[in-house]
């Protein structure tokens, strides 16, 4: 027993150094819960999705050691700030009230926001169709603050949701009348499950839905932040992006 | 109604091979009780420490200790999980760099068995405080007076005459710390709630999921109250049956 | 507590003390509590929903757990089984599971059910409080149920066969004697499994209940904050458990544990 004991703890004390001497790494923070298609784990226990061919061409091109770290969705700011993540790729669009307290490398995609409704709802993607409606939402996310900004009055209930996967789970099981989200997150979705489709995309709000989604940085890492543009500008330019991202989408995601 | 049944029992996504997912929740449930095992281990040295110190500590010892059992005690487990898992780690490497030292990169895993370690140092520092206070003085008295140094009184009176005591509050927190590391899903640790739930939204059959993870901890569970009632039978050899 | 009773005004008491009082007042000056009265309403009204959740679902529990205990402790066999494999069941799986299970496991299957979101009941199903309540009674039930178990096997058989030697039939030992000899055996045990209550109410943030839990994540989200958020939740715990410990005290006091 005692001897166990011994062996444990030193294990667990090379664990720690282990990953101590490993420290020169980026350590990727991606969600931790589901976000097809751009990250995803499959059954093998990798993530993958095209955020993360995206993350693994950034990296190979600015000769990066990147490891993807799952994060919780609604912990990944703090994580970054508290040291447990270097960088986030994971679909955050760029705010102004996310540079309040991270920074962000250059856009890397750029999609409008939607509104998915069960098939035949007759929903509209304003404030007058969703009028004594449910919406659900993802925590932490653009569309949750543009959905209280805008909808709160006239929508019946706002639910917030862990993971836009749960959301979607609940707008196929009936419980919310309306999520909103990304247009491609939502448009994997209504061909995943024949229960709802996209109304349509909101009235922009550029001061909540941001400007395209960006690497989220700590403050005053600059020498990565410059590191992620360059690398993120040479695969734009080489056509890495375009060659990953034919197999998922039909068109360039990048945006204007 | 025959989706239904169809969705339920969609077996073939629980093989252990991909594309099935039986073999990412066996690896969570690795990892369940890997944090379990260590949480357990280190919230045992945590309450023999801070049982120890509650009893013959200084008054500023158990002061500050009486302060760590009540705060824990008092506070969900869910809260406690993520103070420490943010809070903890940050203010470690704070010290570190302090110290002059590299910052630490304290996995996912690291974080959770020392979280599940302090919630469970306080349990068992009570545990193991009211097991030492069950052994009559008179016994270790009498063994002092036979000549016993303090490491064989502790070695031939104390520990078999605590055993019966700590035992069953020791197996409960077992069980307590195996289903604890199920709260580490909400900070992303790979566990195997955690993992159901990835499974559940990625092949949508989440009904068929989460009763495959309640099996597993049922499992635990079950063999757990297995081992823990020849321990106890071990443990009481000599006592007659209370109940 | 220690046998002989300390006194808080002992000198290092006082230094240990001040050290807490400085630490609060550097907490107080040193971290943001900007954003506490923009949602001071929302966190009284998210703990009147925790409460709320704790006061139903302990009551709802603690009455189930009753059958169940008795099942256990003296039912036929049918009805002891089912018993024991419910309080297995519970006791050995997390909450958070259970909770997962009931709200996403049987939302998904609602899905290839339409005929459910035509009945009456949809409304209630739809929300997600139910699925709460639900879950926490059912834990509170069995815990509490395997309690109560002990408390009617403890019960010593002289004073049942007392009874039935005084001519009462077997329903009125059971009404007149072993049930509440068998509640007032386990009334000790309710403090502690309240607090323990208490302290899983929060695991309702993560299927969209809006508890005093979900409005501190809330407050994380909007302000990016990691600790202040958090500590203050700490506290508010702390308190309600404090208040909780107090109630049952002035409780036991008045509910004399004689005997047993």
């Amino acid at each position: 027993m005692k001897n166990k004991i011994i062996t444990t703890i030193a294990a667990f004390g090379l664990s720690l150094a282990a990953s101590a001497a490993s420290a020169e790494t980026v350590r990727v923070g991606v969600a931790a819960e589901p976000y097809p298609p751009f990250t995803e784990p499959d059954a093998a226990g990798n993530w993958t999705g095209w955020e993360i061919d995206f993350m693994n061409a950034v990296c190979a091109e600015a000769k990066l050691d990147c490891v993807v770290t799952p994060v919780a969705w609604d912990g990944i700011i703090p994580a970054l700030t508290s040291n447990k993540i270097d960088a986030i790729i994971g679909s955050m669009s760029i705010t102004e009230e996310r540079q309040k307290t991270i920074d962000f490398s250059d856009k890397y995609y750029n999609t409008p926001s939607v509104i998915a409704t069960s098939k035949g709802s007759g929903i509209t993607p304003d404030a007058a169709g969703l009028e004594g409606k449910i919406i659900g939402v993802q925590v932490s996310t653009i569309h949750q603050d543009y959905v209280t900004t805008h909808f709160a009055d006239a929508a019946a209930e706002i639910k917030e949701y862990q993971t836009q996967d749960e959301a979607n789970q609940d707008l196929a099981a009936g419980r919310v009348d309306a999520v909103m989200a990304d247009s491609l997150a939502l448009d994997a979705f209504v061909k995943s499950d024949a229960c709802c489709e996209i109304v349509g995309a909101v009235e922009d709000d550029p001061a909540i839905l941001g400007a395209g989604v960006g690497v989220g940085l700590r403050k005053g890492d600059d020498e990565l932040r410059e590191k992620f543009n360059a690398a993120i500008a040479a695969i734009r330019e080489n056509g890495t992006y375009a060659e990953f991202s034919k197999a998922y989408f039909d068109f360039d995601i990048y945006g204007q | 109604m025959i989706d239904w049944i169809a969705g339920l029992a969609a077996w073939e996504l629980l093989a252990l091979e991909p594309p099935g997912w039986g073999g990412v929740l066996l690896r969570g449930l690795a990892v369940s009780l890997q944090v379990a095992v260590g949480g357990y281990l280190l919230g045992f040295l945590i309450g023999v420490g801070g049982a120890t110190g509650k009893l013959y500590g200084g008054p500023i010892l158990r002061d500050i200790l009486d302060v760590y059992t009540t705060l824990v005690r008092a506070v969900p487990e869910l809260v406690l999980i993520l103070l420490l898992y943010y809070a903890g780690t940050d203010a470690l490497n704070q010290i570190m760099i302090l110290l002059g030292a590299e910052r630490v990169d304290i996995s996912g895993l690291a974080a959770g068995i020392f979280v599940i370690g302090v919630v469970q140092g306080a349990y068992q520092t009570e545990v193991l405080r009211g097991a030492f206070k069950a052994v009559p003085h008179g016994e270790t008295e009498a063994a002092r007076a036979y000549g016993m140094s303090p490491l064989q009184v502790l070695r031939r009176i104390t520990l078999p005459g605590m055993l019966p005591h700590a035992v069953p509050g020791l197996s409960n927190l077992w069980l307590i710390a195996t289903k604890d590391t199920a709260l580490l899903a909400v900070v992303g640790v790979a566990e195997l709630t955690l993992v159901t739930r990835q499974a559940g939204g990625t092949t949508k059959s989440y009904f068929l999921f989460f009763c495959a993870a309640g099996l597993l901890y049922l499992m635990v569970t079950l063999l757990s109250n297995v081992v823990i009632r020849l321990i106890e039978r071990h443990a009481r050899r000599g006592i007659p049956a209370v109940r | 507590m220690s046998p002989e009773q300390r006194r808080w005004n002992e000198p290092h008491r006082l230094v240990l003390m001040a050290i807490a009082v400085a630490i609060v007042l550097f907490a107080a000056y040193n971290m943001r509590w900007d954003w506490l009265p923009r949602y001071s309403g929302k966190l009284v009204s998210g703990v009147g929903t925790t409460l709320w959740l704790l006061l139903l679902t302990s009551v709802l529990g603690f009455l189930i757990a009753l059958p169940l205990g008795l099942a256990q402790a003296a039912g036929p066999v049918w009805l002891a089984a089912p018993a024991r494999a419910f309080c297995t069941v519970i006791r050995g799986t997390p909450l958070l599971l259970q909770l997962w299970l009931l709200y996403y496991g049987l939302g998904s299957l609602f899905a290839y059910w339409p005929e459910v979101r035509q009945s009456w009941a949809w409304p209630y199903l739809r929300s997600a409080w139910p699925y709460g309540v639900l879950a926490l009674t059912m834990s509170f039930a069995g815990y509490e149920g395997e309690v109560i178990r002990g408390a009617f096997a403890g019960v010593p058989r002289g004073e049942l066969e007392a009874g039935r030697a005084y001519g009462m039939s077997r329903f009125t030992v059971f009404r007149r004697i072993w049930l509440p000899r068998a509640i007032h055996r386990a009334l000790p045990t309710l403090a502690g499994e309240t607090v323990l209550q208490l302290k899983a109410t929060p695991l309702v943030a993560t299927i969209t209940v809006v508890d005093v839990y979900a409005i501190i994540s809330r407050v994380r989200q909007d302000t990016y904050l990691t600790y202040e958020p958090l500590l203050l939740l700490a506290l508010i715990y702390m308190l309600l458990t404090g208040v909780l410990v107090l109630a049952f005290r002035w409780l036991e006091a008045r509910v004399p544990v004689k005997g047993s």
